[in-house]
């Protein structure tokens, strides 16, 4: 069975690597702002870059927050993809205090190196992931890495849920622990971009394609 | 932990790719494509693609291929040359680029950078510094791919792109680019010194020695490499093998 997935658009960043990785695993691709298409899809993918503040303006005015939410609600597969991973949480202090979508509860807030780091901010950099505390990777989006496989991060800020159980993976930047994978039932989200971390990438866009069946 | 990044960047002029030294006198070397296909195959971390005529045309034609690589490369894509307005990044963006390298326009009107990253956020905006030595060790920024001069010390510049919201530094060397006879580390350890955003390094690397004497001397983020690949000096695995086993770490 083909499944359908339906990329929110609202404007935000660049969605056409997600497309060229969905085409490849033979995904059918609906990149679309209409709720009914969206509603539809066997599985939803919310892409996003930028500013926490600005996307999540960009999801009301286009009133897919709700939609969002509504398809959350129907246990459907959902991936949320660096700022579409962070809006998944309560509040984000980019630019100021904002409300997010609250689905998982958390707060994302700008990475906070020890005062005598070095490190650049923005986190930009291939990294590695590992399970978070107490979990195991079988039937979630990274079924089948290797721990410690290297995935591309590009960000500032990062999103902590305020349960533990649902850190999916983590990653290590100049002795920090950053949350760089959230799942929550039928909801993951990931900080990285799956759709540019080469051949390791497209198989967790894969492993969420068989999830969605 | 943090990792070295190889960049592999491929110089466009009508459909080919081409490389210069010291940015004239340009070859072809081969289609844009193909080579960063090849290059992603090989284990690349990301790929720079530059518009080398767009500043002084006023335009930038890379969508196209911009829009081809999107469907087998699956690592960042940053496009650069004659970004302009808001709207060329919308439209670099959409193609499926993931940042725009900005000089040009930035020399002309800092608030741009401002604009940019305010918009499309810090990540997408790379600041490229080009840098030519003038005596006793200041360098100037110069902008048009390298054509004209300004009275810019780099180090300052550096900072204010920074400040503006940049949230990398992609420096090159004139006077090394495309002569293959090494980095210019003086240069590149100022701005690295400089600047907390990552700072991407290229101009020319022309064995593999270049590269780990580069980073070993200056911790810079990123190196960025054109004529080793394009004319096979070495392989993204050999360069990347050469960093490691000097304690260099890419993915």
């Amino acid at each position: 069975m083909t499944v359908s997935v339906g990329v929110v658009d609202y404007g935000i960043g660049n969605v056409k690597s997600i497309i060229g990785a969905l085409d490849k695993v033979g995904a059918q691709v609906i990149l679309t702002d209409n709720p009914e298409q969206l509603l539809q899809s066997d599985a939803m993918i919310l892409p996003g870059v930028g500013a926490f503040g600005h996307a999540m303006q960009q999801l009301k005015e286009r009133n897919l927050d709700q939609v969002i939410r509504e398809f959350t609600d129907s246990k459907r597969q959902f991936l949320g993809i660096c700022v579409g991973m962070q809006l998944l949480f309560t509040t984000g202090e980019e630019f100021g205090e904002h409300a997010g979508l609250g689905i998982i509860p958390g707060t994302v807030s700008k990475i906070s190196l020890k005062s005598e780091s070095t490190a650049p901010l923005p986190h930009i950099s291939w990294n590695e992931l590992y399970a978070g505390d107490n979990q195991n990777w079988a039937g979630s989006i990274l079924e089948g890495l290797g721990s410690g496989e290297n995935v591309y991060f590009v960000h500032s800020y990062v999103g902590t849920p305020d349960c533990s159980q649902d850190i999916l993976a983590v990653t290590e930047y100049d002795g920090l622990h950053l949350c760089a994978a959230v799942q929550h039932e039928n909801i993951t989200g990931c900080q990285f971009h799956p759709e540019k971390s080469g051949e390791t990438g497209l198989k967790i866009i894969d492993n969420f394609i068989k999830k969605s069946r | 932990m943090k990792k070295l990044r190889l960049i592999a960047r491929i110089d466009v002029k009508n459909e080919y790719a081409i490389k210069g030294i010291q940015l004239e006198g340009l070859r072809k070397v081969g289609d844009p494509n193909k080579l960063a296909s090849k290059y992603y195959q090989s284990g690349i971390d990301e790929i720079i693609f530059m518009d080398a005529v767009a500043a002084y045309y006023d335009r930038n034609s890379l969508s196209d291929i911009i829009d081809r690589a999107t469907k087998d490369i699956f690592v960042p894509i940053t496009v650069g040359g004659g970004i302009r307005t808001i709207e060329d990044i919308r439209t670099a963006l959409k193609a499926g680029a993931d940042k725009v390298a900005i000089n040009t326009q930035a020399i002309k009107r800092l608030e741009f950078v401002e604009e940019a990253s305010k918009v499309f956020g810090s990540q997408c905006v790379v600041a490229s510094i080009t840098a030519k030595r003038v005596g006793d060790g200041t360098y100037l920024a110069y902008y048009d791919n390298g054509r004209e001069e300004t009275d810019r010390d780099v180090v300052g510049w550096a900072k204010t792109l920074q400040e503006g919201g940049a949230g990398e530094i992609m420096l090159t060397s004139i006077d090394m680019e495309g002569t293959r006879k090494g980095f210019d580390i003086d240069l590149v350890r100022m701005i690295k010194e400089a600047v907390s955003i990552p700072v991407i390094a290229g101009g020319g690397a022309g064995k593999n020695g270049h590269l780990s004497e580069l980073v070993g001397q200056t911790g810079v983020d990123a190196v960025a490499v054109a004529s080793m690949l394009h004319y096979d000096l070495a392989s993204v695995g050999e360069l990347k093998s050469h960093l490691g086993n000097r304690g260099f770490i890419t993915r």
